[in-house]
């Protein structure tokens, strides 16, 4: 792979730290008035999703990460791997549970995801940032209250709990934002 | 395209008008004179760590350089026997652009003649406190802040131990750096984070970061510079020395700075003979200190990055 000198970090930019490989999130150049030049950059680290730090000295060189963001479709699991693929040619990507993640509480087939490629294997996950839901399991709606007030646990059809108002019964579909994982809005009832 | 508009607010171009007419007059009233050197030179600084940029002359052989500060011209004009004067203007440095740079900035130097460094901090403190009169000040020796920070010498402990500090601090990049540079990176980036709030001042810096201040024998005999910088709210914003005034002493540095250049790759500066001429004909004993006049509005202003206290920077230019 190429290497990226510090001149070159933006936001975005995939780089390989300590092995692994992390995305650029933030650089600011640190110069002291009579001192030497260097770059703090705050880094993710695409396996662990941890944010670290790290100080580089200005025109250090860097190894770049053979990471690439792909649109794909959610097809189906088998408990084992999650199966995506690429629309335009129909490529299709075994994600273990590990880099399906968080995502793994929001999927229901045919979702279109965005999957992380790391070396050509899925890395990460990332769900729509807004899905609609079927509610299979809450405590009996309040009529009536469809105002403000309290709210309650709901396990939607993917198995996610997400927080909803008293109104809503079993069986309605509702719009949950999963960057939050908050109800947005409910969208039908059955 | 957005970015004709001033990356400041309208309410911040006055307060910076008033600020820039609040330093001057700081400055008049103690009777400083106020100079206008020139910004485009035939020469420019030696500092590794500075670069300048070069500006064409068309039709001329000559390259002009625009200055990264007013020292020079300053120290000429002392030499000259111009008695306390100050300069309100614009400095350039390449490459530097960031939340906390910008190429071009403004630059406020003054210097005092028969003062030593700590009487010039004091003024220092006096300015800001006009500016922001509860400001709290702080003042350190660098070796009482390594000590506090590191528990550990850094005008005598060994070079390794320092770069063993600076790969754990930086990367594996300083593992055979130099002393001065692997100071700095762990005062830039281990202390100056967790420095108090308010103005913190910090005296006798280590001798290999001299520059252009005289050195001298600490109160624990160890050799340090009569240099001294001050941050504000964790922002480095003013560096000062007590002048060295060795026509000598300050042309070998310069040599070694040159040398230091060379094998770092970067282009060469030939040293300002004028300079030296004018330490060859007497500076006066004095000390002096330039502050930066940016970043002291981001910080009066609660700003985040430079660009909100200038009416553009680079990246609008």
């Amino acid at each position: 792979m190429a290497n990226y000198s510090t001149n070159e970090f933006r936001p975005g930019l995939k780089v390989m730290l300590d092995g692994d490989p992390c995305s650029i999130l933030e650089n600011e150049l640190v110069k002291p008035g009579k001192g030497q030049a260097f770059n703090r950059v705050k880094l993710r680290n695409l396996k662990t999703a941890r944010v670290l730090e790290k100080t580089f000295k200005s025109g250090e060189s860097v190894e770049a990460a053979d990471v690439m963001d792909a649109d794909m479709q959610y097809l189906y699991t088998d408990g084992d791997f999650w199966c995506f693929m690429e629309p335009d040619t129909f490529e299709q990507h075994q994600a273990t549970e590990n880099a399906v993640g968080d995502a793994l509480q929001w999927l229901s087939e045919q979702d279109m995801c965005v999957v992380t490629l790391y070396n050509g294997a899925p890395l990460s996950v990332t769900p729509p940032n807004h899905v609609e839901l079927e509610i299979v399991e809450t405590d009996p709606g309040l009529r009536g209250d469809t105002a403000q007030g309290g709210n309650k646990p709901a396990k939607l059809s993917t198995g996610a709990v997400v927080k909803v108002p008293l109104f809503l019964d079993e069986g309605e579909v509702v719009r949950v934002d999963t960057r939050t994982g908050e109800y947005q809005g409910r969208v039908s009832s059955k | 395209m957005s970015d004709w508009q001033p990356g400041m607010s309208l309410d911040r171009l006055r307060q910076r008008s008033r600020v820039l007419a609040e330093l001057r007059s700081f400055f008049q009233q103690r009777n400083l004179l106020e100079v206008d050197v020139p910004v485009l030179s035939t020469t420019s600084v030696t500092d590794r760590n500075i670069e300048s940029i070069s500006a064409v002359m068309s039709g001329s052989d000559l390259t002009g350089y625009l200055q990264t500060s007013p020292e020079y011209f300053m120290k000429r004009l002392l030499a000259a026997g111009s008695g306390d004067i100050f300069c309100l203007g614009k400095a350039f440095r390449s490459g530097e652009a960031g939340i906390r740079h910008n190429p071009e900035f403004t630059l406020l130097e003054w210097y005092r003649c028969g003062w030593d460094e700590h009487q010039l901090m004091a003024e220092l403190g006096e300015l800001i406190e006009t500016l922001l009169p509860a400001v709290a000040i702080n003042k350190y020796s660098y070796a009482e802040l390594f000590a506090q920070y590191f528990n550990l010498d850094p005008h005598q402990a060994e070079l390794s131990s320092l770069q063993k500090l600076a790969v754990e601090a930086g990367s594996s990049a300083w593992s055979d750096d130099t002393r001065a540079n692997c100071l700095d990176l762990l005062f830039s980036v281990v202390i100056e984070p967790q420095l108090a709030d308010g103005l913190v001042l910090v005296y006798d810096y280590p001798a290999s970061q001299a520059a252009l201040a005289s050195c001298h024998r600490d109160a624990q005999g160890r050799r340090v510079s009569r240099r001294f910088e001050a941050f504000l709210n964790r922002v480095e914003l003013a560096n000062g020395y007590f002048e060295l005034t060795d026509r000598a002493e300050q042309e070998s540095r310069f040599a070694e700075d040159q040398q230091a250049r060379e094998i770092a790759g970067k282009p060469a500066v030939a040293i300002d003979q004028r300079l030296l001429a004018a330490l060859e004909s007497g500076l006066p004993v004095c000390s002096g200190v330039a502050l930066g006049v940016d970043r002291l509005l981001m910080q009066l202003e609660g700003a985040e990055s430079i660009d909100q206290v200038m009416p553009f920077s680079w990246g609008r230019c």
